[in-house]
């Protein structure tokens, strides 16, 4: 097991995505922050807590809970269902910016993207991920990427974010070295 | 948890985890989302050997809010005929691919038999048999208590629980006797003796004859229906009698507490054991019931079939 | 007839002898006949054949149930050599014609037994005697009357009954069950029944109608007989009577001294019976008032039904258990393993005594002299009850899957080898 990525590094890439979201925007005025749980809701927390303090105004950030949506449901025992909070009630007309922590096969955004479609019809539709592992199984591209980090199928990699576990830091399990 | 055939079937985690699903599901439902994928191509068929709109209704509209097709089956099975049309009638089901059969019937027990004896290979939940359990009714009864009087959140400790009624002939008392129990609240069944099941001193229960000494203690007062044929079997002498003792008249409900509230399963006899006035107080939380139990049954069809069976968990060698 | 020579059987104290049949009859060893056919009866038990006071044959009307003869392999199966047929036949048992083609039937199939009991009442109506005297002078030779399956509820009607059967030394069995009490009963009224939704059956419905018939047995000084007992309640009352002088005999089911309610738990109708499998402490008071003789007898209550009938939801189903089959492994179990009774105890409790109640001759003893209706038993294995493999032709056995304690190896009927268990 190794670390990739290390508390200040994490910081840093999500100040820089932080910023990166304001520039292709042009500011928060129409943002909508939806982090997916668990991580992925903690993050987006963190985006937003950012951008913020760059612009001097508060942006709150929602989750979207993707369970309902899943593709993979029939394979596994029955998930407990993740708060669902969008701020200001409603995504009509917003340009929403999902936000997960590692990007993998792209599933989990294809139920995102399912999800957002009953809930309204937003301007747009980008995404933020911390990690880009590769391995995309749908035609699905992030927009903001913290780290991309070649991996093997049978590598794992983890986030681990200081609000649940002991410290911040993005590790990697079963690379041979 | 494969089938929900009584509240025994439940851990305490495992009902907590029923109704926080639907407080989740009752806030997206509240919301914009109507209708959710999950159960896409599940066949859920109701099994309805007892007239029973309301409850039918709702079982079909939680499994359409998931996505399930869902197929009304109404047969009627009268107590004298043999059980040859439970098993003929499941037997039909199986043959027509129904991954959950929600069931009510006469017989207590009727739930059990058509999940052990392995007529059917789905999911089977208890949508009342007989006078044993009607665990889905109790499981919304809980939400409905737990969103007034906990925040919506944790288990029940510390509320008492006034039941009053024919709790001898009762499944909805049976039910939530057993749930209200699980989660930590305090229960009270109030009756004449006559109504009161002999052997009910293993519940862990308080048995009082006097709904007026307990009025004032309830966190919530949970009327039941009294079945007017009752009569003829001697239980009470009359319908005056039965109201004058045991009914919620509004001068009742002015000694509750203030946070107390009314609750009752349906459908109701204005006027014997619950007044009109009373029924339609603010303290009166029967409407919302109805609309909790759509959340409720959404919840415990999701937890049953969208996950995998355990069979098919067992087959591929996870442990659920 | 054949002539036998068993060799190196044990008696029910365990003495190891050998027993010679000759013309239907144990004999001296001087009176054998040459070329006697030699079973070799090392390790078994020889026993009376036993006897059964209450069973359900459903002929005539319910033969896709049980029959005469299939209701005969049954008891044979299980060691009884005599076995008592209830009257709720359709039509029913309440006239000689009816009794007598029971008896017959028995007599053709020649493999035990069969005493018919006679209604009490017309059609067990529970209203008007039947001709308890024209059932008794029939060929039948009926002694033990019965309206099992109902209560003879009416006091007067039973003070009457009780009275008649003194012309010919009869005896009035009760089947103890207050109607007004057990309406639509599923199961014993207690916790169990509380928390499953069925119907409870209290114990009162039994003690009480125990108590009423005890007295009136008194008032009249009658016989009179207590059927499947199963209340602690009943076997003190029973208890009392005994002392009093009142000529009460009672008998208790090999099920009722095993089995429990809480077994209705599954909702599986096999446990559904009437009486109901009641608590432990009914068991046990059951057991004690055997050893002591309160209860004075086993008998099966043999209740065969055809799948249909238990193949449903609970309060659909029939009531009743076969039993024939299994009475005596079970008693064993229940009694002697238990140590609450000797083997020998309870050989009289299943063979002697159920023969004496029914005045029942040739049955009951292996003495010299006495006619060869006898058991072969295997005390030291065991026997698996698989419910495809009964001789009965209902299969609803709760004890299915069950290994047993005492296997029945052969059974012989006025010394005719009427059963040979094969090696399965």
């Amino acid at each position: 097991m190794s670390v990739i990525l290390n508390s200040g590094e994490i910081s840093r890439a999500l100040r820089r995505i932080a910023h990166e979201i304001l520039e292709k925007n042009h500011g928060l005025e129409n943002l909508l922050l939806l982090g997916i749980p668990t991580r992925g809701a903690y993050l987006g927390r963190r985006i937003a807590s950012a951008i913020s303090e760059i612009e001097n105004s508060e942006l709150e950030s929602g989750t979207l809970d993707i369970t309902m949506y899943r593709d993979d449901l029939r394979l596994k025992a029955p998930r407990t269902l993740l708060p669902t909070n969008i701020p200001g009630g409603s995504i009509d007309g917003k340009d929403v910016v999902l936000i997960d922590d590692v990007f993998y096969s792209g599933r989990t955004i294809r139920a995102a993207l399912d999800a957002l479609n009953e809930l309204g019809r937003p301007k747009s539709v980008q995404l933020a991920v911390l990690i880009d592992r590769g391995h995309r199984e749908l035609p699905i591209r992030a927009d903001f990427v913290g780290k991309n980090i070649p991996t093997a199928k049978d590598e794992s990699v983890r986030v681990h974010l200081s609000e649940i576990d002991p410290a911040d830091e993005v590790i990697i399990e079963g690379r041979t070295e | 948890m494969k089938h929900l055939l009584s509240i025994s079937d439940l851990s305490k985690h495992q009902a907590i985890e029923i109704l926080d699903t639907a407080v989740e599901l009752a806030r997206l439902s509240e919301g914009s989302v109507k209708k959710f994928p999950t159960l896409r191509g599940r066949t859920v068929v109701n099994l309805f050997f007892e007239d029973s709109t309301r409850t039918r209704i709702s079982f079909e509209a939680a499994a359409k809010r998931l996505s399930a097709d869902v197929i009304n089956f109404a047969a009627k099975g009268s107590s004298v005929s043999k059980g040859e049309s439970l098993k003929d009638t499941a037997l039909t089901l199986q043959a027509m691919g129904a991954d959950a059969v929600v069931i009510r019937h006469s017989a207590s027990g009727a739930a059990h038999q058509l999940a052990k004896q392995e007529w059917m290979k789905g999911v089977v939940i208890n949508a009342g048999d007989g006078t044993h359990e009607h665990p889905t009714q109790a499981l919304l009864d809980a939400f409905t208590i737990r969103r007034h009087l906990s925040g919506d959140q944790g288990d029940l400790s510390g509320i008492k629980v006034g039941i009053i009624g024919d709790i001898l002939h009762s499944r909805v008392a049976r039910s939530n006797v057993l749930l209200l129990k699980k989660l930590g609240a305090e229960v009270v069944l109030i009756a004449p003796p006559t109504l009161i099941p002999v052997g009910v001193s293993n519940w862990q229960v308080e048995v009082s004859y006097s709904l007026d000494d307990q009025i004032r203690s309830l966190d919530v007062v949970m009327a039941l229906r009294v079945q007017k044929e009752r009569m003829s079997d001697l239980y009470f002498p009359t319908e005056r009698e039965y109201a004058r003792g045991y009914g919620l008249t509004s001068e009742r409900m002015n000694q509750m507490k203030t946070k107390a509230i009314v609750m009752h399963p349906g459908p109701m006899n204005r006027g014997l054991e619950i007044s009109a006035e009373s029924a339609d107080s603010n303290r009166s939380v029967i409407v919302e019931q109805v609309a909790n139990g759509v959340s409720v049954r959404m919840a415990v069809l999701y937890l049953l079939l969208a996950g995998a069976t355990f069979k098919e968990l067992a087959n591929s060698g996870e442990s659920s | 007839m054949n002539s036998y020579r068993i060799k190196g059987a044990k008696d029910s104290n365990g003495k190891v002898s050998d027993f010679f049949l000759s013309n239907g009859k144990f004999v001296n060893e001087n009176e054998l006949a040459k070329g006697a056919e030699v079973i070799d009866a090392d390790g078994l038990t020889l026993l009376p054949g036993f006897v059964d006071l209450h069973a359900h044959l459903r002929e005539p009307g319910r033969e896709d149930a049980e029959t005469v003869l299939s209701g005969s392999l049954a008891a044979a199966a299980g060691g009884f050599t005599a076995i008592s047929a209830m009257p709720n036949t359709l039509p029913v048992a309440d006239t000689a014609g009816v009794v007598e083609q029971v008896y017959r039937l028995g007599k053709h199939h020649g493999i035990c037994d069969v005493f018919p009991i006679g209604a009490v009442t017309v059609g067990q109506g529970g209203e008007k005697l039947a001709e308890l005297s024209a059932m008794n002078q029939s060929e039948a030779g009926v002694r033990i009357f019965s309206d099992d399956g109902y209560c003879v509820f009416d006091a007067l009607v039973m003070r009457r009954a009780l009275e008649y059967v003194k012309t010919f030394d009869g005896i009035i069995a009760q089947h103890a069950q207050d109607p007004r009490l057990t309406q639509d009963a599923q199961m014993n009224e207690g916790e169990i029944s509380a928390r499953l939704g069925l119907k409870g059956w209290p114990a009162v419905a039994e003690e009480a109608i125990i108590a009423r018939d005890v007295l009136l047995a008194e008032h009249v000084d009658s016989r009179l007989h207590i059927c499947h007992v199963t209340t602690a309640g009943g076997v003190e009352i029973i208890r009392t009577a005994k002392k009093r002088g009142i000529k009460v005999s009672a008998e208790v089911t090999p099920h009722h001294l095993l089995l429990t309610d809480d077994l209705a738990e599954s909702y599986d109708p096999v446990y559904k019976v009437n009486p109901p499998l009641r608590t432990k402490d009914d068991v046990q008071a059951l057991r004690e008032g055997l050893a002591d003789g309160t209860i004075d007898v086993i008998a099966t209550d043999h209740a065969p039904h055809p799948h249909e009938s238990k193949d449903c939801e609970w309060s659909a189903a029939a009531f009743g258990m076969v039993g024939l089959e299994t009475a005596f492994s079970i008693a064993y179990l229940a009694m002697v393993e238990t140590k609450l009774l000797t083997l020998s105890q309870l050989v009289d409790r299943i063979s002697k005594i159920p023969a004496q109640i029914g005045r029942y001759e040739g049955h009951g003893s292996i003495a010299i002299g006495s006619i060869a209706n006898f058991t072969l038993v295997d005390l030291e294995s065991k026997w698996k009850v698989q419910r495809q493999n009964l001789a009965s032709k209902s299969k609803n056995t709760p004890f299915d899957g069950m290994a047993l304690p005492g296997v029945v190896k052969k059974t012989f009927h006025n010394g005719a080898l009427v059963y040979e268990r094969n090696s399965k």
